[in-house]
């Protein structure tokens, strides 16, 4: 018997997302429950997604800040098809301005697909949506 | 004309990182260092360059390149392939570039884990980590997975900022149908659709119904191009190419540039459109037809706009009343389109671009053709021609 077994997944499940150098410590954060904005610690321009330079002063430098995870809706869709497993359709998926004013792109959750709007206050909420995948969605701020 | 670049351009910076059996970095970040540093060396900053060169075997995507060191604009990129036998061909590559005027500076670069990361002695392996994987990584666990999907999240902002509905893309899904019903090759032909047929389809990602969205199929186009001394002896009548032009802009992604300021705008088309105008002397008003990449209905819009037939956000109100149609100001995808005669990645609509330029079209316009505008993809690096008689 193998010592290393792997279990099939009990469902499908939504893919994963690619992480290497350049964004790892983001995700590390997400795991933790954090929502974070890479910033240069040269000349504090924020960027996102994490990239290994900054654009404006090519610094190399850089932290990741915590976010305060409230943003708007900045433009949406929502997704009839294809239908693909691992996602439950209406599906909406926004491109929300985080406060600070950097984007993001990510589900709008707890509210019905159709009922999505441009300029909608939404909070991040950061969930484990299957055994090994924690993302940070985002649903509507009361 | 050029007839030859001897010493019309020179190498004149270089930049390296140290070489190692594992530098502990992304291949990103060692062609962001490698390419600054060079950049430096030449005692250039990152908004004189504006093209670059890379291969094909490279993981390193250039739009990647240019907006982590900061290169707002390119003119010009290209990947070469072959592996081993590409580097020189960089340098030919950026040679020719620089001699012609496509661009002012161009730097070629490679960048590679050889050793901790893919190795080829190894073979292929699994999942690279490629800035192109990385960047698509963003959008998958959410579920925006198709070209439909991106072109949607554009799609719903500028109908938010212009005020603009689906009347709009009616009118062009419409129109193109119409075409394709006369077109023995299209996929509609004999099959006309109504305003009706349109409203009533199937969302497929709102705000996106079913005849926004292009058909799949298969088939094969291609064209020729020779001197314009030797086509004087051809058969046909010429398409001259009075233009040709490339772009990405900044923050640019494949089909998500969604970081930037504005994304109801093009701002690699507004660079395509400005050197296709500059280069061949002509504006919109000198084009009298156009095939406009129509992979979705709204990015026609899009292209109109950076084109210059009307202004940023007024499309929607540019196209209504027929202006794309058989009589209109600018008979537009006379063919069908991709969206209804077929999808072969737009060179099926360079075909149609020559039929109307020789008078061949099944829909060939009553009034005189001497320009048309031909381009490709939308909301991604992309290209356009102007071709004319």
């Amino acid at each position: 018997m193998s010592a290393k077994t792997e279990t099939a997944p009990s469902a499908p499940q939504r893919m994963r997302p690619v992480v290497g150098h350049d964004n790892r410590e983001w995700w590390d954060h997400i795991n933790e429950g954090q929502l974070t904005i890479q910033k240069c610690k040269e000349c504090g321009t924020l960027r996102h997604p994490p990239r290994p330079m900054c654009w404006k002063c090519q610094s190399l430098e850089a932290e990741h800040m915590p976010a305060s995870g409230k943003g708007i809706v900045y433009s949406f869709v929502v997704i009839h098809k294809p239908v693909i497993p691992g996602y439950e359709y209406p599906l909406a998926v926004a491109v929300v301005e985080l406060e600070e004013g950097t984007r993001i792109v990510s589900n709008v959750v707890g509210i019905e697909a159709g009922d999505v709007k441009i300029g909608m206050p939404v909070k991040v909420s950061i969930e484990a949506v299957d055994e090994t995948l924690t993302l940070p969605l985002f649903r509507p701020a009361s | 004309m050029l007839t030859s670049i001897k010493d019309e351009c020179a190498i004149v910076g270089i930049g390296m990182t140290e070489i190692s059996k594992n530098s502990g970095r992304s291949e990103l970040q060692l062609a962001a260092e490698c390419v600054s540093a060079a950049i430096k060396d030449a005692g250039l900053k990152p908004h004189d360059i504006d093209g670059l060169t890379g291969f094909t075997l490279d993981h390193v995507d250039e739009i990647e390149v240019a907006r982590t060191v900061g290169i707002p604009e390119l003119k010009m990129m290209s990947r070469m392939p072959h592996g081993g036998g590409a580097p020189m061909s960089l340098v030919q590559q950026a040679v020719m570039a620089v001699s012609t005027g496509m661009c002012k500076a161009v730097v070629g670069y490679r960048a590679m884990n050889g050793r901790s990361g893919a190795r080829y002695s190894e073979g292929v392996a699994d999942g690279p980590e490629t800035t192109d994987a990385i960047s698509w990584g963003w959008y998958m666990p959410y579920g925006l997975l198709t070209p439909a999907c991106w072109v949607a999240m554009h799609t719903q902002r500028y109908m938010h900022e212009y005020g603009a509905t689906d009347e709009a893309l009616a009118e062009i899904a419409v129109a193109q149908r119409d075409f394709a019903s006369r077109n023995p090759n299209a996929l509609f032909y004999g099959r006309p659709i109504t305003m009706d047929d349109y409203y009533n389809a199937p969302y497929i990602v709102e705000p996106l119904k079913l005849y926004d969205c292009c058909i799949e199929t298969d088939g094969g186009a291609a064209f020729v191009i020779t001197s314009a001394e030797r086509a004087k002896d051809l058969p046909h009548t010429p398409a001259m190419v009075r233009s040709a032009a490339q772009g990405a802009a900044f923050d640019q992604e494949v089909m998500t540039s969604f970081y930037r300021d504005c994304i109801t705008t093009l701002p690699e088309y507004d660079l395509v459109a400005k050197q296709c105008y500059e280069q061949s002397g002509l504006g919109p008003d000198d084009l009298d037809a156009a095939i406009i990449y129509d992979a979705f209905t709204p990015i026609v819009l899009f292209q109109l706009e950076s084109f210059g037939f009307c202004k940023h956000g007024e499309g929607h109100e540019w196209v209504k009343g027929g202006t794309l149609g058989p009589d209109g100001r600018l008979p537009t995808n006379t063919h069908g389109g991709l969206l209804s005669e077929g999808y072969i990645h737009g060179i099926n609509g360079l075909a149609e671009g020559v039929r109307l330029i020789r008078g061949t079209s099944v829909n060939q316009p009553k009034k005189n053709i001497e320009n048309v505008l031909v381009t490709s993809g939308a909301s991604m690096p992309t290209s356009a021609i102007i071709i004319g008689k």
